[in-house]
């Protein structure tokens, strides 16, 4: 497939680079030294100019281009070069949008702009700041199979109760399955006699039942769920979508706004949330509501300094778990090891929503895992895939070593894996896949 | 000499307008004294008065816009010269205590501000078509004379919301058409429809043989004066010389008076739910509800009052709570011989008033319910200073601005009540009246808040006759300021109004 990606910032590039393998790939952005880097990082061709110029489209192949993803960091440049491409050529057209106005207008005015996909990046990274909120530990959370089946990465830290079980005797529940261990940078296929040690991530794949079982099996001192305290700093339209969606599923959250109108605005808008106006970093203010006490602490504010600073804050306050927005890609490791729970990178984010939505029919649904170690993929089975009409233990042998079958889903059911169960054509598999195994798996598949 | 920043003109011609459309409400008792014989000057006279005085200011030229302060001047004059004509016929009839003109323009304002305070303590003296006109008058005045006005005004196409919201006070006149005129003339043919229904109502009564005396000319009467949430009535003692089935069919209408008409609209329209999801109704359902079961208990007491079984008692305490509290003023009992206990509560009904929007008058529900949302807000944010919480109504967030206006309002209005009762009570004892403090404070309430029946010597089935002249002057002030609630007429006092 010919693909046209115009904007070679982060999301671009990691783009760019999950496509090149497998397509044909062409990249424009205004600046020379992007592109340059593009051209011998990775198997693209590159084009430097103005992406909303019809000269620089014509050059980069527009007319023959099958997908177009309009991915800088400017909505309205995005939606440009996405209605040129559609009066231009008949490519599927994606467009990465920061504000919710236009994806609103976009989705009550049938699709308008000439753009087939809209990208939303503050939407998308409220929710899964949202999803995270919910599982206390939980460092990540997505969706798989149309919300039937929850894939969410855990945190162990020493005061779990699974500390130095086997996964065996940790892995009590019935629709769950350990896909991974991660322990220093390294994945980790577990069998049953794995022990997991305090420091390690777990990813598991299952039903959200038997996930949120299990997030509460790790932290018993605290319920999940909307009893939960939230306090969310920073009334940016992150903040304001993570309230929002919080408020949907019944918390109460906190959101401190520093802008008096911009608060008042907030909390016209947001009548089951307690707005409060004033200065994250107040020490008295923030002692005499109590964040102390807080079970989440968000930090969405203009500044990812502000943010680790809020963080930290926090943290020292009592506050049990951090959250934080964090803008520069080297800086989400970096805030993971000073002591930000789960930093969140919106243009992760949305490079993980925009590679989903190019994968080929059959792979509907990805996400990242530690930005590029490995992968969790949903396929649907296909007659001819190695998976159908075979029990799990035959048919694995024949897929690269680090791949685990997560979930199954028939129909509507959820399946549990296990070593005789028989995957039959239509069923959707969530797998997890080791970095090194992802291209021979999707081909397998 | 400062330039004159008023362009009085504008608001000159408009109200000329006005007062040659009154020429057609005269009509009505004209048309009853032809009938009965009786003599047609009265009625004549105001009728050409008014035509002349309309086409007449209909002639001055100037620019067709109206602005804020052009808004405020039409309508403090429109109500007043519209008082001041509504008192002619009740001078040129001669009759009783209303051939005064002091006393026929309290009698007429009291009419056109639905206040339903009447002068008239010997009702025989009076004709059909006299008594008539102060019917027409109250329900002419009940949805404000000015939105009757935008509805037949067809140049007035610039200012219209304006004068709407100048006269109703309300921040924002909600539009159900996108010409006002054409919202001001569904809510006057929703008004008229009401009023229909109440009048087919109280004649059926009557020809059926359940309420006798209601005839045709006392079901139009009350039907108009329940629905304007006014008061007047033909009768000396007021509704209580009707069948309890009456009775009980004006408590309904006496309550849809009160309530607001845009609200009215969509029910009436199929939005079944639309009322009970607004929160202004249901407090004012509930207080009615919880006002009249109190009432009924305090009744239920006192041994002089309970004496005709359950159903007398509940409906006696239904329709006095209702009638007051919506600022109709209608009767069914002398209740100044009720208990202390009773009296108070409906002197505290008065101070009420039924929702914004409607024919009700006093300081409204909606003002009610903002200051006690506003309030416990105010306590919250004690404790959390930072909390931005904004009042909400139905779900939506009052502007800070209007919370203010509305603090400012209702403190307002409770000043002018007491300086009000201080005039009363002064100018009384000047020319020796014997008036107690409570009388003097319900007779300021009931005029000020346009009411009507006050307690002893003004009470329901007395007349407002005792007080001094310039007593019923200074009430026919109140009455009148208190309809187009004060601020209209009060920035024509400030210098800023006619200056720069």
């Amino acid at each position: 497939m010919n693909v046209l990606i115009v904007g070679a910032g982060q999301v671009g590039e990691s783009i760019a680079a999950d496509l090149a393998p497998s397509h044909d790939v062409t990249v424009v952005d205004q600046r020379s030294d992007r592109t340059e880097e593009l051209t011998y990082g990775y198997d693209v061709l590159t084009v430097t100019g103005d992406g909303t110029d019809i000269d620089v489209l014509e050059e980069a192949g527009i007319e023959s281009a099958e997908m177009v993803i309009a991915s800088t960091d400017d909505d309205e440049t995005n939606i440009v070069v996405c209605s040129t491409a559609a009066a231009l050529s008949e490519a599927l057209t994606i467009a990465r949008i920061k504000h919710t106005k236009y994806l609103e207008t976009w989705e009550r005015a049938d699709r308008v702009f000439g753009v087939d996909y809209m990208v939303c990046t503050n939407l998308l990274t409220a929710r899964s700041i949202g999803r995270v909120v919910g599982l206390p530990a939980a460092i990540d959370v997505d969706p798989f199979a149309g919300g039937r089946v929850q894939m969410a990465e855990f945190e162990i830290s020493e005061q779990c109760p699974i500390v130095d079980q086997t996964v065996q005797e940790a892995d009590r529940y019935d629709s769950l399955t350990f896909a991974a261990v991660i322990r220093d940078d390294e994945v980790i296929v577990p069998d049953g006699s794995t022990v997991i040690t305090a420091g390690d991530r777990v990813v598991v794949i299952g039903s959200p039942e038997s996930v949120h079982n299990f997030a509460d099996g790790l932290d018993p001192d605290h319920g999940a769920g909307a009893d939960e305290e939230v306090a969310i700093f920073g009334g940016s339209e992150i903040g304001y979508h993570v309230a929002r969606l919080l408020s949907e599923r019944g918390f109460g959250p906190r959101l401190i706004e520093q802008d008096p109108d911009r608060a008042r605005e907030l909390a016209e808008e947001l009548p089951a949330a307690q707005i409060m106006e004033s200065d994250a970093t107040d020490m008295e203010f923030l002692e005499r509501e109590h964040i102390d006490e807080a079970d989440v602490v968000v930090a969405a504010l203009e500044s990812d300094e502000k943010n680790l600073l809020v963080s930290l804050l926090a943290r020292r306050l009592g506050a049990d778990r951090t959250i934080a927005v964090i803008d520069t890609p080297a800086y989400v490791d970096l805030f993971e090891a000073v002591g930000v729970d789960v930093a969140i990178n919106p243009r992760v984010v949305v490079a993980e929503e925009i590679t989903r939505l190019t994968q080929s029919d059959k792979t509907e649904n990805v996400a990242l895992i530690e930005s590029d170690k490995a992968e969790v993929i949903e396929i649907e089975v296909d007659a001819d895939s190695v998976l159908a009409g075979r029990p799990i233990q035959e048919s694995i042998a024949d897929l690269p070593a680090g791949v685990v079958i997560g979930a199954i889903t028939r129909k509507t059911e959820f399946v549990t894996p296990r070593g005789d169960t028989e995957i039959q054509p239509g069923d959707h598999v969530v797998l997890f896949v080791g970095a090194a195994a992802i291209e021979e798996t999707t081909a397998a598949l | 000499m400062h330039r004159l920043r008023v362009n009085w003109r504008v608001s000159l011609r408009l109200l000329g307008g006005v007062l040659k459309w009154l020429a057609v409400p005269l009509a009505i008792p004209l048309v009853v004294a032809v009938i009965d014989g009786d003599p047609l000057v009265p009625f004549l006279a105001p009728i050409a008065v008014t035509l002349a005085a309309g086409v007449g200011l209909e002639q001055l030229e100037t620019e067709k816009n109206m602005y804020t302060r052009e808004a405020y001047l039409m309508v403090s004059l429109s109500w007043l010269c519209v008082g001041l004509v509504g008192a002619i016929p009740f001078v040129l009839a001669g009759n009783g205590l209303l051939a005064a003109p002091s006393n026929a323009i309290f009698e007429s304002m009291s009419g056109i501000t639905t206040t339903g305070a009447t002068i008239i303590d010997d009702f025989g003296a009076h004709s059909r078509s006299i008594l008539l006109w102060r019917q027409v008058i109250q329900w002419l005045g009940g949805l404000g004379i000015l939105v009757l006005a935008i509805s037949i005004l067809s140049q007035l196409s610039v200012g219209g919301a304006q004068l709407m919201e100048t006269e109703s006070q309300t921040q924002d006149v909600q539009k159900l058409t996108p010409k006002i005129a054409g919202t001001a003339r569904l809510i006057w043919r929703l008004y008229a429809g009401i009023t229909l229904l109440a009048t087919g109502g109280l004649f059926a009564l009557g020809v059926a043989g359940i309420a006798p005396g209601m005839d045709l000319f006392n079901a139009v009467s009350h039907a108009m004066t329940a629905v304007a949430t006014a008061g007047f009535s033909p009768q000396p003692d007021s509704v209580g010389a009707f069948a309890p089935a009456a009775q009980w069919l004006l408590v309904p209408f006496m309550f849809i008076g009160a309530t607001n008409f845009i609200l009215l609209y969509f029910f009436v329209n199929g939005d079944w739910g639309r009322p009970l999801r607004n929160e202004e109704f249901r407090f004012y359902l509930a207080l009615v509800v919880g006002a009249s079961v109190l009432m009924t208990l305090l009744l239920l007491v006192d041994a002089d009052v309970a004496t005709g079984g359950l159903e007398e008692t509940v409906r006696l305490a239904t329709f006095q709570i209702v009638s007051l509290l919506t600022t109709t003023g209608f009767a069914t009992v002398d209740f100044n011989t009720w208990s202390p206990a009773a009296k108070h509560l409906l002197f505290a009904c008065m101070f009420l008033g039924g929702m914004a929007g409607s024919t009700t008058c006093s300081i409204k529900l909606l003002r009610w319910l903002i200051v006690l949302k506003a309030f416990r807000r105010d306590l919250f944010t004690t404790i959390h200073p930072e909390a931005i919480t904004p009042v909400r109504l139905s779900g939506t967030a009052v502007d800070e601005a209007t919370i203010r206006d509305i603090y400012a309002y209702t403190l307002l209005s409770l000043v002018i009540f007491a300086l009000a009762t201080l005039v009363v009570v002064i100018d009384s004892a000047r020319v020796g009246l014997e008036l107690s403090e409570f009388e003097a404070m319900s007779a300021a309430a009931a005029t000020f808040f346009n009411i009507g029946p006050a307690f002893g010597i003004a009470g329901p089935f007395n007349s407002y006759s005792p007080f001094s002249t310039v007593t019923k002057a200074a009430m026919t002030l109140l009455m009148y300021v208190g309809r187009i609630e004060i601020i209209p007429v009060a920035v024509l006092f400030t210098r800023s109004f006619w200056q720069s």
